[in-house]
């Protein structure tokens, strides 16, 4: 597999407070990358900057230190007419599936704009075929979304419809960022399987969550994330099956599983005998296994 | 039984007719029950859960009764509710965390609050402030405005706020949705804590995550497009659910430790039913695999075996 997304040392640092008197960052020296067929998951809580790094890649604000590179390019050097090209193969799809829709116009206006922008000399019978095989590859009926308002559809059909989009594009690389939290349990499961078919197809799909089961179910590797840091990160299964850093013992215990009560998880890792790693200020990521890293102090 | 409702049904205004969201439900809760109220969205749980407390403007009492420790309450008269409202029963809406007057210091809002019922904050401050340690907040918030607090600190102040008066009945509406794993895991063991203390008597616990009530409740309400689906102890619901709609939805959950390469797991295909004007008959029949020409007559809602009831024609009672 070919790598796509290199991510290597990235920082972001945002100036806050009055007139931008104190630092706040939001991802230090956050390094990983993402390659051709596969799900990464960039798992982490509120504040933890998972959602901060996928903006980075996209371009949408400003890198402080590090590098991005896409398909060995570096991206933040993109200008012009080359960033829009990039923009054909990699973009985004976030949380909130109303807000991405200017409510006063139809939804699929999103295929209409994304034509004019990249496709100005594509036949109407042309472009409309290939709408109608975007719109089959997420498992949307045409009769039922287009000439639609975004009110009249649900949120799992608002948030295929954006996929959909970004598949009208030569697209390889995705970064989904909270695409299913505001879906149902019958319709997220849909989604997230899309998400695989996806994969299937040759994408690199950056899965941004703060739900550990999600990030599990889809993803071959996972990064877990705290305050900006990456604290652990390898196959998800190993990640999951075996996770060694304090803080990703904490979150998995946390989870409500359905087959087990807290109690019982607690008491489980209680029992167990496993070496948890230390973290400190000066940590670093080791490798505890073969494709397995946690943090841990030097 | 500490509360018991019979046959409500609560619709909403529009001009185009009646919304039925809440459409002739009938279950009980028992002291010291933790009941979860679960469903999709638009399902019409957490109108059912503010039906029983305060209805608001577009709401319209339309049938029913809802009895809190035997005595009727007045539901569909607002004046009247408020004899029992925050005394008998309690809420702790969604976003619990805008719940709170921007414009007071919390311990003064809380003061105005208290006032209003006829009690003296000065007869409950001990008591307050000894609950607020329990969840772990220091007394001084008191003196601060809810912008200083975190949204997770301001849940647990709404949380300890409702309950200050010892309610029979305590309602609490995705007050885990917005928080982090861990914080969600740290609420929803207060809930259980505060039961366990008698600060209240039993609790119906609103929410779309029916993971969370697998940890928390004692049992599990579904309901599906205004109606109910199934009632049982949340380890039949969750492990030997009987009604379609449950056992799909259940069987969609991602759980840790299933993988899509190992095993795909499907939706429910279909969406619910518009409830204006909505279909005769179980609602969720169009979704459902096991439909048969009987369906297009409502399924009672009947007990199957004891503490165990669904709302299907293909489940033998």
């Amino acid at each position: 597999m070919s790598t796509l997304v290199e991510v290597a040392d990235c920082s972001k640092v945002y100036r806050v407070g009055a007139f931008g008197s104190r630092r706040l960052t939001a991802v230090r020296d956050v390094s990983f990358d993402v390659r051709a067929g596969e799900v990464v998951a960039l798992i982490g809580e509120s504040g933890s900057g998972k959602s901060t790094i996928g903006r980075l890649i996209l371009r949408l604000s400003p890198l402080s230190s590090g590098t991005i590179r896409f398909k060995g390019g570096d991206v933040a050097q993109l200008r012009g007419k080359a960033l829009r090209e990039y923009y054909r193969h990699a973009q985004g799809v976030f949380q909130d599936p109303f807000s991405s829709y200017n409510p006063v116009y139809k939804a699929d206006r999103v295929f209409k704009l994304l034509k004019d922008a990249y496709f100005p000399a594509a036949r109407r019978a042309e472009w409309s075929a290939r709408v109608d095989a975007a719109l089959e590859a997420v498992s949307l009926d045409a009769s039922q979304v287009l000439h639609k308002f975004p009110h009249q559809l649900s949120g799992g059909q608002l948030q295929r419809l954006l996929v959909a989009r970004a598949l009208l594009l030569d697209i390889e690389f995705l970064v989904a960022d909270e695409i299913i939290s505001m879906l149902d349990a019958s319709t997220r499961i849909d989604v997230l399987n899309l998400l695989g078919d996806l994969k299937q197809r040759g994408l690199g799909i950056l899965f941004i969550t703060h739900d550990l089961s999600l990030g599990n179910y889809i993803s071959d590797r996972t990064l877990i994330l705290r305050r900006g840091v990456v604290v652990e990160s390898g196959l998800t299964r190993k990640v999951f099956g075996d996770p060694r850093h304090p803080y990703t013992r904490s979150l998995l215990a946390s989870v409500p599983h359905l087959d087990r009560r807290w109690e019982d998880v607690e008491a489980e890792y209680a029992a167990a005998d496993v070496a948890v790693v230390v973290d400190a200020e000066d940590a670093r990521l080791v490798e505890v296994d073969s494709e397995h890293l946690v943090r841990v102090a030097a | 039984m500490s509360l018991a409702v019979d046959d409500l049904k609560v619709y909403y205004r529009t001009i185009r007719g009646d919304v039925r969201a809440v459409d002739g439900v009938t279950f009980g809760v028992e002291d010291g029950e933790i009941m979860g109220l679960a469903g999709e969205s638009g399902c019409g749980k957490s109108s059912l859960g503010n039906s029983l407390v305060y209805l608001t403007g577009r709401m319209k009492y339309v049938g029913g009764d809802v009895r809190l420790d035997g005595a009727q309450l007045p539901i569909w008269d607002f004046e009247a509710m408020n004899r029992h409202r925050f005394t008998q029963i309690s809420v702790v809406p969604q976003y619990a965390m805008s719940a709170l007057n921007p414009t007071r210091r919390i311990g003064r809002m809380i003061a105005e609050l208290l006032a209003s019922r006829g009690v003296r904050f000065s007869e409950v401050e001990d008591e307050l402030v000894r609950r607020l340690e329990l969840v772990g907040l220091d007394g001084d918030v008191l003196r601060l405005y809810p912008i200083e607090l975190s949204g997770g600190m301001k849940q647990r102040t709404v949380m300890v706020l409702s309950t200050l008066l010892n309610p029979s009945l305590l309602i609490a509406d995705e007050i885990t949705s917005a928080l982090d794993v861990s914080t969600q895991k740290a609420v929803a063991r207060m809930l259980v804590n505060f039961r366990e203390h008698g600060f209240v008597k039993s609790m119906v616990v609103i929410t779309h995550d029916i993971s969370i009530l697998y940890q928390v409740a004692d049992s599990i309400l579904v309901m599906y497009a205004g109606q109910l689906a199934e009632k049982g102890s949340a380890e039949t619901i969750i492990h030997a659910p009987s009604h379609p709609y449950t056992r799909l939805l259940i069987s969609s959950l991602p759980e840790v430790g299933v993988r899509y390469d190992e095993k795909k797991l499907a939706g429910i295909p279909g969406t619910p039913p518009p409830l204006l004007r909505p279909p005769e008959g179980c609602r969720f029949r169009d979704r459902c695999p096991l439909a048969t020409a009987r369906c297009a007559e409502r399924p009672p809602f009947r007990q199957v075996e004891p503490g165990h009831s669904v709302a299907c024609w293909e489940v033998a009672a």
